[in-house]
């Protein structure tokens, strides 16, 4: 089966495309809309990325966003590996944004492995064929005889060697070899892919040196706060900026109107001082008349109540239809129904949105923490009416992306800023700001029934998901697939859905989609086996068992690129034979009130299944005492086994926090909850003790690991919370309906 | 107003308002990045670093309050990460983003300056109002006891032992 990423060639030729509303709702993972934007392909030189001192000590060019997710260390691992050179003697930098050296550089869709595993290690081994040719010409012998050891070269006959340092000065002169013509190392002989590797900033940031956005300074810079209206799409009718203006170290205060797109540069009001403590000081004081505008009206109680009313309504869309559901539904042993919801999330990451901007002569400079920083740009030249060749950017390290900087409107904001001040600021967000100005995970409201046959077998399967959008088109990430599992595994099986309009920002959050399917899928997955009186794990490996039906035909002129990855069920029995064993599901005695649950999902070309055993004291009293993580992301396992299972088990946590405490409730079209008391991410005496984290090697090409270990494991809690109570778990976040960890 | 404080060992005097938070104050003022601004309400931990020997939020602490007193960053663990607890957490390899590491490695060498050889359940308690956003925590758990290690070891070999 053809599970290979595309080339970038053929997908960024695809992208042009790519823009349909019909082909979104097609094909649901929003990131490829984001890829849509960049540029032309290039082909990457190992010259872009290489550089080598004559002392062998070997630089090599990180050149995507590291946001938590490891590629500062992953990406170079995949050149030095294939340059043959030892890690101790690699030194990693991180690249500025260069579309010409480095193609793509962007921090999304768990896209860095698929989209780099081949290019990169052919830079490497580019490299190294670079430096056996210098070797070759100096010693006049044949390329075909001389071999490398890590960082040599050596010509055996004439028992002859240099190092890669004596070479690198005349491999520089040569021209890169095709990467066609490149021979790639077997995998029994990586040294270090597959090995721990630490993480290139480790030191930096034990020791509190400069490395986020947010500790970016320039001698002359000034510093900003952006106050904007809280109410969605609001505007300044009118603001104090005069009184302002007088405030202890205030040197600008302006008010700025809505850019050509908003949800890049939102009206709000400017304040620029001396410190950033000055500028929120004065941001306390600051009085504004808003123009609200429309989404004021809105809330989470109407798009519930709409939502309510819609279930009881034709589906305005057919996403998916097979078999004859209703006659199904008639001569079922078993049928089942329920209505599943989840809320707006807010991404928080740790440090706020921020952005470090200097214009100067018509020419722009940016120290940007962002997950497109080529998006941004793009977005910026519009805003401020200049051309994206005079925009500079350099990508500090992120703290935390998450998904909420995919979208740029800090960095639209600062740019902005800066061409009216005149002199490098830094726009730094409150937390306060950073909760009432995302762009949220789409609340979503599916109305599901289900049925088993007196064998207990799954035979027909209804979802009509309620969720937002406008025109037939899905708004940002609030989107599902007609393909989506148990999508063709059901003879019987209809999958509909209806959208709503909101004036609420709403984008992808790690693992979009996913993040809220797999809890509605798996749990309501869970639901039919207990119906059917089976257990848990063998329901799911019979429905997994099922000969699938065929996949959709993409709409026609659908390129190759965005046709949907199929799901491989021998892929998933594989993941979840192996937590069940791991966890030993069904084997062990497990204390009082204690139960496992089980659910897999497949996203963003991962499979995961996830057991959690839970203890409910009190029958609201939660304590996740230990998880099992099994993941198959092709055959390598883990690229960097440390930072592998670091990132799985954050997004185990992460689940955790989704179940219990995470929520944005809208009220007159803004958000309620304004800072962590009341949106609790999971704090370390909640944390499990264990989560085990295994890779499945398999015979795929290796997929990224950013997102896709994080949807099972919110089902995975609720089963087992239903396994100990008999109550079945709805509705997120637990926080509101009476539950609290132990 | 004018404020006199020890920081990391250096005198320093600032001239801020008195609300001036203390974080703002190391940041802004005297240029020491690594203390992090997360939340501005004590919720997060972001922003820890130690007042006198005790771990503070420096968030809501006003300079005012801080006047005349020493005050440790990260910057202040030690310059070159010989730190137990700076040792610990590279071992470990803890971060992901690293965003709240800082304050994690403050609270950490506040547990440890106390109690030398704290249990799971000091650990949890000492180290609960820092969030860690990526989900650190079981490394953190880890690197806590084998910061513990590390330090009891060098008062077993003074020769090896680092201030900190």
């Amino acid at each position: 089966m053809e599970t290979t990423l595309v080339s970038r060639r053929s997908f960024l030729r695809a992208s042009a495309i790519a823009g349909g509303g019909m082909l979104l709702a097609y094909y649901v993972e929003p990131i490829t809309e984001v890829l849509a934007q960049f540029g032309p392909p290039v082909t990457l030189l190992p010259s872009s990325f290489i550089t080598i001192a004559p002392n062998g000590i070997v630089t090599l060019i990180a050149k995507n966003p590291e946001i938590g997710q490891g590629v500062k260390a992953m990406l170079p691992m995949l050149i030095a590996e294939e340059l043959d050179v030892d890690w101790k003697d690699v030194r990693v930098e991180q690249g500025d944004l260069d579309a010409a050296k480095y193609g793509l550089q962007i921090a999304g869709g768990s896209t860095a492995t698929p989209l780099n595993w081949e290019p990169l290690r052919q830079v490497g081994a580019g490299g190294r064929q670079m430096l056996i040719s210098a070797a070759a010409q100096t010693w006049g012998v044949p390329e075909s005889e001389c071999t490398t050891t890590p960082g040599r070269v050596h010509h055996q006959a004439s028992k002859r060697s240099a190092g890669y340092g004596e070479l690198a000065a005349k491999a520089a002169t040569l021209t890169p070899p095709d990467p066609k013509t490149l021979k790639m190392k077997d995998p029994k002989d990586y040294r270090i892919i597959g090995k721990n590797t630490a993480n290139p900033d480790i030191h930096k940031i034990i020791t509190g040196k400069p490395v986020f956005g947010i500790d970016f300074t320039t001698p002359d810079m000034l510093f900003a706060n952006y106050v904007k209206c809280p109410v969605f799409g609001g505007k300044v009718a009118s603001a104090n900026v005069d009184e302002i203006k007088t405030l202890p170290g205030v040197k600008h205060a302006f008010a700025v109107a809505p850019g050509p797109d908003p949800s890049a540069l939102a009206g709000g009001v400017a304040i620029v001082a001396d410190t950033w403590w000055q500028a929120r000081a004065a941001a306390d004081k600051l009085k504004v008349t808003w123009d609200e505008g429309p989404t004021a009206k809105q809330g989470s109680e109407l798009y519930a109540s709409t939502a309510e009313e819609m279930a009881k309504k034709d589906p305005g869309q057919t996403l998916r239809k097979d078999g004859d559901v209703d006659a199904a539904f008639g001569s079922a042993a078993h049928v089942v129904e329920a209505a599943y919801y989840y809320p707006f999330l807010s991404h928080v990451p740790l440090e706020p949105q921020n952005c470090s901007a200097s214009f100067k002569s018509g020419k722009l400079e940016l120290w940007a923490p962002s997950q497109t920083p080529a998006s941004g740009v793009g977005q910026t030249a519009k805003a401020l009416g200049i051309d994206q060749k005079d925009i500079t950017l350099h990508l500090t390290r992120v703290g935390g992306g998450f998904g909420r900087r995919l979208t740029n409107d800090y960095m639209v904001e600062v740019a902005y800023i800066a061409k009216q001040v005149g002199v490098p600021v830094k726009l730094l967000w409150t937390r306060e700001q950073d909760m009432a100005h995302d762009f949220y995970r789409p609340a979503g409201f599916h109305f599901l029934k289900g049925a088993v046959d007196a064998n207990g077998k799954l035979v027909a399967w209804r979802n009509h998901f309620v969720t937002f959008g406008e025109n037939g088109r899905f708004a940002q990430s609030a989107g599902l697939s007609g393909e989506e599992f148990p999508s063709r595994f059901i003879p019987n099986f209809s999958q509909l859905s209806s959208m709503m309009p909101s004036g609420v920002p709403m984008g992808a959050m790690r693992a979009p989609g996913s993040n809220a399917i797999a809890f509605v899928m798996q749990s309501f997955i869970d639901e039919l086996a207990h119906a059917a009186g089976k257990d848990p794990v063998q329901f799911r490996l019979d429905m997994l068992a099922e000969t699938p039906l065929p996949p959709a035909a993409p709409p026609p002129g659908t390129p190759v690129a965005f046709a949907p990855v199929p799901f491989d069920a021998a892929r998933m029995r594989g993941v979840l034979q192996s937590v069940a064993e791991r966890s030993g599901w069904g084997k062990r005695k497990l204390p009082k009130d204690t139960a496992m649950g089980v659910a897999f999902h497949f996203s963003h070309r991962g499979y995961f299944a996830e057991v959690a055993e839970v203890r409910v004291t009190g029958g609201t009293k939660l304590k996740v005492n230990k998880v099992w993580v099994v993941g198959d992301i092709g055959s390598v396992g883990a690229i960097n086994p440390t930072a592998a299972e670091n990132i799985s088990q954050g997004a185990v946590i992460e689940g955790m926090s989704h179940v219990m405490g995470y929520e944005i409730t809208i009220d007159a079209g803004r958000a309620t909850q304004s800072n962590f008391h009341q949106y609790p991410p999971l704090r370390l005496t909640q944390a499990p003790r264990e989560i085990d984290v295994y890779f499945l090697k398999t015979d795929n090409p290796p997929t990224g690991l950013g997102e896709p270990a994080l949807p099972p494991m919110i089902p995975a809690v609720t089963n087992a919370i239903f396994a100990v109570t008999g109550k079945r778990i709805r509705s997120l976040p637990l926080a509101n309906q009476g539950y609290s960890w132990a | 107003m004018s404020y006199k404080l020890t920081v990391n060992g250096q005198p320093k005097t600032v001239d801020v308002h008195p609300d001036t938070p203390l974080l703002w104050v190391i940041r802004d003022v005297l240029n020491l990045h690594g203390t992090k601004y997360g939340c501005g309400m004590a919720l997060c931990g972001c922003c820890t670093v130690h007042l006198n020997g005790e771990a503070v939020r420096s968030c809501t602490t006003p300079i005012s309050k801080a006047a005349g007193m020493h005050v440790t960053t990260v910057e202040g663990l030690s310059a070159d990460g010989s730190h137990p607890v700076q040792v610990a957490w590279q071992d470990l390899d803890v971060p992901q983003c690293g965003y709240c590491q800082a304050g994690q490695m403050m609270s950490a060498s506040a547990l440890l300056a106390k109690n030398p050889h704290p249990t799971d359940a000091d650990i949890d308690s000492a180290m609960d109002g820092n969030i860690c956003r990526c989900g650190t925590y079981l490394r953190i758990r880890k690197a806590v006891h084998k910061a513990a290690e590390i330090a009891a070891k060098q008062t077993k070999e003074p020769a090896a032992a680092v201030h900190s």
